[in-house]
């Protein structure tokens, strides 16, 4: 009774917080606007070409970000493991984005990057190149996800990393592994899971990527996310049953995308890396 | 097999000198020790010769080749951690073969070396299991065996039995020892226990804020310490200060107040000399003799119960504490009279500063 007393907070804030929504968004989603009860937004969605190829944009954004992010973030965290000078100071810089939210970021990167920017300035004064085009596109929204989600996912690697014990890595070196031996045979084993935990976060928040696809991508075209297809249809078509079925759409890509990051990553751990932490230190 | 490993190093971390110049020859099947308090530079010194970091002046040379400027993997030696530093993701048996691996010996050669490795350390049976299954010893043992499963040239070991507790230690000491012997390894051991560094060890080196102040045999170490503070790593518990009063040969007689102790000296000494009288607990007897030199008189103040003997502090007449071992137990408040047997007291020339 007493556990159940004591459950009851958390139990509610839980029903409150997010199962109701959630419900609420889904039986929503099955009711379309001409009344009854039907799978009709889904089917809807899924037969109108411009709705359903935002999957596809969304995804050919998500997927090649995530693996850039999680790959430069590893690189770098690896890089740093041993600890580096002015670790701290290029730390702080390269978390300053989370600090800062999108929106800056956003206008940070069209200052930036953009037709008139600064690196398109230099470039040009250098007489190096034509003005390229780097905002208002694909390109515009990488670079935007790729600052903000960098650090997060690095900081995560960093600790993921530094909790390693840099006795295994001198034992390896010494028993005549080089560095890269030490790397593919001690290092990756112990950090795969944290970069799998990592990619899948980073995953979800691309695909759910909203404000950079608007502020500088192309929402008309090139970078009309799921995201915006959802947002029209709640606050342009005031359709919140069309947009509430396009929000489970997302869901579902992002907990398949979850599935396939979490099946890798079990079939890389086949060697017992659960067991690592029931080691005696 | 080799013959010698001999190195002179030096290590500064910005303005602060790690090791100064620490040189020494170590032969083919010898075992040394490096003994010293934590910080004084001797896990930094197995760390230069594993080539796990750079010295700042200094070279290595094995068998006369100079392999200070190898990478750790390319120098053929063994390394055993305090902390067993074991793969956790890797089973006993895969940690066993990992050196085995990366020299690419084949699949039936290295079962065979790793069943025999966990023989040797008494683990047949255990290569499926993962280190986080096994206790601290079992994990120090797969240590060793992966350690000496490539054969090292050379083996270090960084205080391997200071995680483990009592029991083990001893348990671990003997098979350290027996492996050192059986296999005809030259080891080089690190550790801050002068009795894990008097029991293995054929040559000692005691180090001190990375200088070397004193290197001998065991036996020379522990009954011919040079300064206080070898003595006080020795075990000799009682430091007097004391004035030198006379000398004859390698005795001398040493005074402070109603205090006379005649003792031995390692440090030529004389008249008139700010000396240390050092004397360990169990050295000092109980007497029926007449007060004199060697002979004081105290109050016992505390006593403790050690099983085969009794620790017992002495306050004596005119102020300093006296530790010593006796047989027989005493009560606290009793007189004593003790003597401190010249031959077991030791004279050393004072140190400035603290001991």
């Amino acid at each position: 009774m007493r556990v159940v007393s004591l459950l009851a907070p958390s139990v509610a804030y839980l029903l409150v917080m997010f199962v109701f929504p959630f419900a609420y968004g889904v039986l929503l989603s099955l009711r379309p606007k001409g009344g009854g009860v039907s799978l009709a937004n889904y089917v809807a969605f899924f037969l109108d070409p411009w709705q359903a190829r935002t999957i596809w944009v969304t995804a050919s954004i998500a997927v090649p970000n995530t693996l850039l992010t999680v790959l430069l973030a590893l690189i770098v965290a690896y890089a740093m493991r041993g600890g580096i000078w002015l670790e701290r100071t290029i730390t702080t810089m390269l978390v300053l984005p989370i600090a800062l939210g999108t929106v800056l970021v956003a206008e940070g990167i069209n200052g930036f990057y953009g037709p008139k920017g600064w690196l398109n300035q230099a470039l040009l004064s250098l007489g190096l190149a034509e003005p390229t085009r780097l905002t208002h596109n694909y390109t515009g929204v990488m670079l935007a996800l790729f600052v903000q989600h960098f650090p997060f996912c690095f900081l995560m690697l960093l600790g993921y990393i530094s909790g390693i014990d840099p006795a295994l890595e001198a034992s390896a070196r010494v028993l005549g592994a080089g560095p890269w031996a030490v790397f593919r045979r001690v290092m990756w084993p112990l950090i795969a899971p944290g970069v799998a935990i990592a990619g899948a976060l980073v995953f979800v928040m691309n695909f759910g990527v909203f404000p950079s696809a608007v502020l500088v991508g192309q929402p008309a075209g090139a970078t009309r996310t799921i995201a915006i297809a959802a947002y029209q249809e709640a606050f342009e078509h005031y359709d919140m049953s069309m947009a509430s079925a396009i929000a489970v759409v997302m869901g579902v890509c992002q907990l398949a995308g979850l599935a396939v990051i979490l099946f890798l990553r079990r079939r890389m751990a086949g060697t017992g890396v659960a067991t690592m932490g029931a080691g005696k230190r | 097999m080799i013959t010698s490993l001999a190195f002179r190093l030096t290590k500064r971390f910005g303005a602060k000198v790690v090791l100064d110049d620490l040189a020494l020859e170590v032969r083919g099947r010898e075992f040394v020790t490096v003994l010293g308090p934590s910080g004084c530079g001797k896990s930094t010194a197995l760390n230069l010769l594993a080539g796990l970091t750079q010295p700042t002046r200094g070279e290595i040379r094995l068998d006369g080749v100079r392999i200070d400027g190898l990478p750790p993997e390319r120098r053929g030696f063994g390394m055993v951690f305090q902390n067993y530093a074991l793969f956790p993701h890797l089973t006993v048996g895969a940690n066993v073969a990992f050196g085995l691996v990366l020299r690419g010996r084949g699949k039936a050669e290295i079962a065979e070396r790793v069943r025999r490795m966990l023989e040797l350390v008494r683990l047949t049976g255990f290569a499926d299991r993962y280190p986080g299954q096994l206790s601290g010893g079992q994990q120090q043992r797969v240590a060793i065996a992966r350690a000496l499963a490539v054969e090292p040239r050379v083996l270090l070991l960084d205080e391997p039995l200071s995680n483990l507790d009592a029991k083990l230690r001893l348990e671990m000491r003997g098979e350290i020892k027996r492996l050192h012997a059986d296999l005809g390894l030259t080891s080089i051991y690190v550790t801050h226990d002068q009795a894990e560094a008097l029991s293995l060890s054929d040559r000692i080196v005691i180090l001190r804020d990375g200088r070397v102040i004193q290197a001998g045999t065991p036996a020379e170490i522990h009954d011919r310490p040079q300064t206080v503070f070898v003595a006080d790593f020795m075990g000799y518990r009682n430091f007097f200060p004391l004035t030198v009063a006379s000398e004859e040969g390698d005795t001398v007689l040493a005074r402070a107040g109603a205090l006379a102790l005649r003792g031995r000296t390692v440090v030529p000494l004389r008249p008139g000399d700010a000396a240390v009288a050092a004397v360990r607990p169990e050295d000092v007897e109980t007497t029926t003799e007449p007060p004199g030199p060697n002979v004081v008189r105290g109050t016992v103040r505390l006593t403790e119960y050690l099983g085969r003997e009794h620790g017992v502090e002495v306050a004596l007449e005119g102020g300093p504490t006296l530790t010593v071992r006796l047989a027989h137990p005493v009560t606290v408040g009793s007189a004593l009279a003790l003597r401190l047997p010249p031959e077991r007291v030791v004279i050393l020339p004072a140190e400035d500063g603290a001991r």
